[in-house]
């Protein structure tokens, strides 16, 4: 560090981090220039193409990222709460003057340029969560303050619904890990997972069988714990909601979402195969990444990425190109630097001295792990098909430049640890 | 650092759980199974097929008998058909929208985006009319491939025919045959289909998802270029195939010629025969089924007659008879018994055409004398040396069977029939213990419960020719520059008869064409010693079948040959001259001038059964004893041809001898 002493800018930066961002963005723009590359030789390169424009949204996603480290650290603590306003404020915009596109109301047209307000509210969210615990240190443990938690929650993820962007809006979930850090009680994360696990098996194992392991499972518990009566009293409230969340959970199915999310949903349980249909992209897509084997067929080399096989090849499928390309050797190295760049942001959380960082730091994690999750799960067909990017490496400028600025914002307050915000 | 700092193994924890869960997956769908691996190259691989020509068949003097001409499929790709007139492409191939539309369904259905058959086999000059206004139907294109055209328009039964492959067809074939392609499904189509029908051409074509070609997979490294079919050589010579053809015009029946020193088959007629150009082309279906149906061809078009017609060999097993005796040392050729003009067997008499006091051999065969005949099988079977008759019969019957009686030969042709010859277990289940020579005495002049093929007879005549063995009959002699196509057409078959033992049967048979007392003095020819019997079978449906076998020349002999005209008359009246006919063309390249009037004559007879009434009129046959070779209250049976021989009827039929009493011989 003594050697970047005198650069008072890029004082105490995480180099590992960058440069982990620039590879991934680096994997972004080649594997884009191989999903429309279409066989025929001698395509130059060209800015007006997907992955000339990609070259420029990283090229000044750096420089945006860059700036961030210029700007004064305290500024996004103080700030926090407007920017948490005025995203919030796009978001209702978007209801009113957004352009639907693909059933989605989730732009606002600015000129050439297409502002995704969602985007925005992820790390306007994050800002105001840190800003929230890191100035009232809540515990967590009273109703009161998970309420107030909530709320900050709740309200994007309402609005998100709303365009209807189930993708974008199930992200907003992610924000459980840092409230979990900050205090919340692991039963929620507990529920959270069984609520999974039982929504999985409504679908899969009828009521009539269904409801009598529950139900034994449920008095199972409540019998063991028969002489510590707290525990054995929420037992009982545990099994009844889990009684009735079976219930509503079918009855909302049905009634509040889409047809095509049902279906989505359904093929990524088995319950339903439509290879010419909804299910067309999960199937094109994994035939693309399973044909890729141990090392891939080579760049440029994939045919079901040449010829077109997998739609949205650039943007939410980006993950199939790698894996027809690269094999599971290509699979593996994004994933590890995806799971090395989380880990390392979840380290540097841990050594900020303000509350405020680490929160950060915990949310801008949380949420590229549920956008590498639910984006790598959805192309090999283990979760429904929800259209969200991969960070880094998905075509597009607004989802590059949120996910650098949410990064970078982080970074910034990094290198900042020793001071006070 | 507080409590809740362990709190951050936790969530890492589950970020690398996860990641694991992913990698896992991704395992499992890239390296662990190859089905992804599989559905990617169906997805982009089509191949296109190129059809190789069916190879050529040529007769025994390079004749070419079957070529290629080109037909024209109209295809359709489902997915590229664009709105067209409609109107205008039903007028140029020749349908009504119907059809169109049916067309069209049945090729979506199939694949709306591979090319389906549209409309098979256009001639040349509807594809030339298509071929300008291709452009104006989008989706549909032409794909050329050939099919068969026999000049001669003969020999139907040998060639079979080619049609589209049956499911069974293409699920037999390990993948080779696909909908529309088409196979050998009869005749020397069927049986030499694997050398015939060459080797299909592969592209290997990468599509993109829109369905446009993107170029050849991997360079064309797995490309093959279609391959044509062998070259077939056929034994037959199709000079006396057609004049056999032609002989056999309106009658029924079939002509089997073999050069008996190679087994190879000279002339294959089956009659009635058909035009093999009518199982090709757009009209196939409609011709089959004119041809098997029983009001226009009531006698049953698609019999292989030589190969599956049943008949009693009738006289034409006498030779045998002698054979057998003179290598058992039963008799000797100057061995006499006394004809009165019938034979005892027990208390029935088998009657003999004529009285001819004591015969011997020579005499005896010449003149076809049944009583001669059945003292040698009484001699055969009641030898000493064997504990009983039925033992005794056994080793008839094995000997018998060495001359390819009761066996199928292996003729190179499918659904060859066995003909019919019983072991003693069959005459033990019928009547028990107790029976004896007499019971089976109708088989000594080859009546009763034996039945032989045409291809049978003619090859007993080449065993004979051959003084002691055969090579197995067979219709191809070469594939390609392939001299040999199987060992077993070239290996000698012996018959354990001594060949010194064959002259003096030879002399009967020689006696019998050209002896003033001869059977068979109509199929004598200049200059060429013949030597042959003729037969006068009975026949429950109708009047006798007329047979004649033989062989020619006498020394080294170039042809043996077989020929049964069903339900005309004697032996001597139809199959000896058109044996004769066919001999001399085949020996002198050209018929006596002196005969021409008479070949011309026999080509314009019409002898066709009655169509068959219901109760066939068994009684009067039964009492006519006028004919040849006829045995009183003999074994009548009727002749079913294409199909198996039913044993319930014979059993009946025969009973009448089993009262055996005792039995006269006369020596």
């Amino acid at each position: 560090m003594s050697t970047q002493q005198g650069n008072r800018f890029f004082f105490n930066v995480d180099w590992i981090t960058i440069l982990l961002y620039v590879a991934l963005c680096s994997i972004g723009v080649v594997n884009i220039y191989a999903s429309i590359f279409n066989g025929s030789t001698g395509s130059e390169f060209n800015f007006s193409t997907s992955y000339g424009k990609q070259l420029i949204y990283v090229i000044t996603g750096l420089i945006l990222g860059f700036s961030i480290l210029l700007l004064d650290a305290k500024f996004f603590s103080i700030f926090s709460p407007i920017v948490y306003g005025i995203t919030m404020l796009l978001l209702v915009l978007v209801l009113v003057v957004g352009r639907k596109v693909g059933g989605n109301q989730a732009w606002i047209p600015l000129g050439s340029f297409r502002l995704q307000p969602s985007e925005l509210a992820k790390f306007g969210t994050a800002l105001l969560l840190a800003r929230y615990i890191g100035t009232f240190s809540p515990k967590l443990r009273d109703v009161r303050s998970i309420f107030f938690a909530a709320v900050i929650i709740v309200i994007p993820l309402f609005l998100i619904m709303l365009q209807p962007d189930m993708g974008s809006g199930l992200v907003f979930l992610s924000f459980m890990f840092p409230l979990y850090r900050e205090g919340l009680s692991g039963y929620f994360l507990l529920i959270f997972l069984g609520m999974i696990v039982l929504f999985i098996a409504d679908f899969l194992v009828p009521i009539e069988i269904l409801l009598p392991i529950v139900l034994a499972i449920g008095g199972l518990f409540i019998y063991q714990n028969r002489r510590k009566q707290k525990i054995m009293f929420s037992s009982i409230i545990v099994t009844v909601v889990a009684i009735l969340y079976l219930f509503t959970v079918k009855l909302a199915y049905n009634k509040l979402l889409e047809p095509h999310q049902k279906t989505r949903i359904e093929i990524m349980l088995g319950l339903k195969t439509d290879p010419k249909g909804a299910g067309y992209n999960v199937i094109q897509s994994k035939i693309a990444i399973g044909s890729g084997q141990l090392t891939g067929r080579g760049f440029l080399e994939g045919t079901q990425t040449k010829y077109g096989y997998v739609p949205e090849q650039s943007t939410d499928f980006i993950f199939s190109t790698i894996g027809e390309e690269w094999g599971f050797a290509g699979c593996f190295t994004v994933i590890a630097l995806y799971i090395f760049m989380l880990l390392r942001v979840i380290n540097l959380a841990e050594r900020q001295r303000s509350t405020f960082s680490r929160v950060y730091g915990y949310c801008v994690a949380s949420i590229i792990f549920f956008h590498v999750f639910i984006n790598i799960g959805m192309t090999i067909g283990i979760i429904p098909v929800i259209g969200i990017p991969l960070p880094f490496i998905s075509y597009g400028g607004s989802s590059l430049w949120s996910f650098t600025v949410l990064l970078f914002i982080f970074l910034k307050l990094d290198s900042n640890r020793m001071g006070f915000i | 650092m507080d409590n809740l700092f362990n709190r951050k193994y936790i969530i890492q924890g589950l970020f690398i759980a996860i990641a694991l869960i992913l990698l896992g997956t991704l395992f499992y769908i890239q390296v662990a199974s190859d089905k992804y691996f599989l559905s990617a190259e169906s997805n982009v691989l089509r191949k296109l097929y190129t059809f190789p020509a069916r190879g050529v068949i040529l007769d025994r003097n390079e004749k070419v008998l079957v070529q290629n001409e080109p037909v024209y499929d109209l295809m359709v790709i489902p997915n590229q058909v664009k709105e067209f007139d409609t109107l205008a492409l039903c007028h140029i191939v020749g349908i009504d929208m119907k059809r169109f539309k049916k067309s069209l369904n049945k090729a979506t259905v199939q694949s709306r985006y591979q090319p389906n058959i549209f409309e098979k086999q256009l001639s040349i000059q509807v594809y030339a009319a298509l071929s300008e206004q291709l452009s104006r139907f989008p989706g549909f294109f032409v794909q050329s491939r050939t099919v068969r055209y026999y000049p001669d328009s003969a020999a139907g039964h040998f060639f079979g025919y080619v049609k589209e492959v049956s499911p069974k067809d293409i699920e037999e074939s390990d993948g080779y045959y696909r909908p529309g392609d088409y196979i050998g499904k009869a005749g020397v189509e069927k049986q030499y289909n694997d050398v015939l029908r060459g080797e299909k051409g592969i592209i290997n074509m990468l599509y993109d998802v829109h369905n446009v070609p993107k170029g050849s997979y991997a360079e064309g490294k797995f490309d093959t270029l279609a391959k044509s079919g062998e070259k077939v050589v056929s034994s037959l010579d199709f000079r006396i195939q057609k004049l056999g053809e032609e002989l056999m015009k309106n009658k029924v029946g079939s002509i089997v010629a073999i050069e008996p020193s190679t087994g190879e088959i000279l002339a294959f007629v089956s009659s009635p025969g058909y035009d093999p150009n009518l199982m090709v082309g757009r009209q196939q279906g409609n011709n089959y089924m004119d041809l098997i149906n029983q009001e226009k061809n009531p006698n049953r078009v698609f019999t292989v007659r030589p190969i599956q017609g049943y008949y009693s060999p009738g006289s034409a097993f006498k030779p045998l008879d002698a054979l057998l005796g003179l290598q058992d040392g039963v008799i000797d050729p100057n061995t006499t018994f006394n004809c009165p003009g019938y034979y005892m067997a027990g208390n029935h008499r088998v009657k003999c055409e004529h009285v001819d006091g004591n015969i011997a051999l020579r005499k005896g065969l010449a003149r076809s004398c049944n009583t001669y005949a059945l003292y040698v099988f009484q001699k055969l079977i009641t030898q000493k040396k064997y504990a009983n008759q039925r033992i005794a019969y056994d080793a008839w019957q094995q000997k018998v069977k060495k001359f390819g009686l009761g066996e199928k030969l292996g003729v190179d042709l499918p659904s060859e029939r066995t003909g019919r010859l019983y072991a003693s277990d069959y005459y033990n289940k019928k009547y028990g213990k107790s029976w004896r020579y007499t019971t089976v005495i109708s088989l000594g002049i080859g009546q009763g419960e034996m039945d032989a093929t045409p291809l049978q007879m003619a090859n007993i005549m080449a065993i004979i020719a051959n003084r002691g063995y055969y090579v197995k009959p067979h219709l191809i002699k070469a594939i390609g520059e392939n001299k040999v196509i199987k060992k077993e057409y070239a290996r000698k078959n012996y018959v354990d008869v001594d060949a010194r033992h064959f002259e003096p049967v030879i002399d009967g048979m020689q006696d019998a064409v050209s002896a003033p007392w001869g059977t068979a003095r109509q199929s004598m020819i200049d200059n060429i010693i013949m030597c042959g019997k003729t037969g006068t079978v009975q026949n429950p449906r109708g009047k006798n079948h007329s047979v004649f076998i033989g062989f020619a020349p006498r020394d080294n002999p170039k042809i043996a040959i077989a020929v049964v005209v069903e339900n005309a008359g004697y032996g001597s009246s139809y199959a000896a001259p058109i044996a004769s006919y066919i001999t001399e063309k085949y020996l002198k390249d050209s018929i006596a001038v002196n005969k021409r009037a008479s070949v011309e004559w026999m080509k314009k007879q019409v002898i066709l059964p009655l169509p068959p009434k219901p109760k066939v009129k068994l009684k009067p046959l039964l009492t006519d004893s006028a004919k040849k070779d006829s045995i009183l209250k003999s074994t009548q049976k009727p002749k079913t041809l294409g199909t198996p021989p039913v044993p319930a009827k014979p059993i009946q039929t025969v009973k009448p001898i089993q009262t055996a009493k005792p039995i006269q011989t006369t020596k």
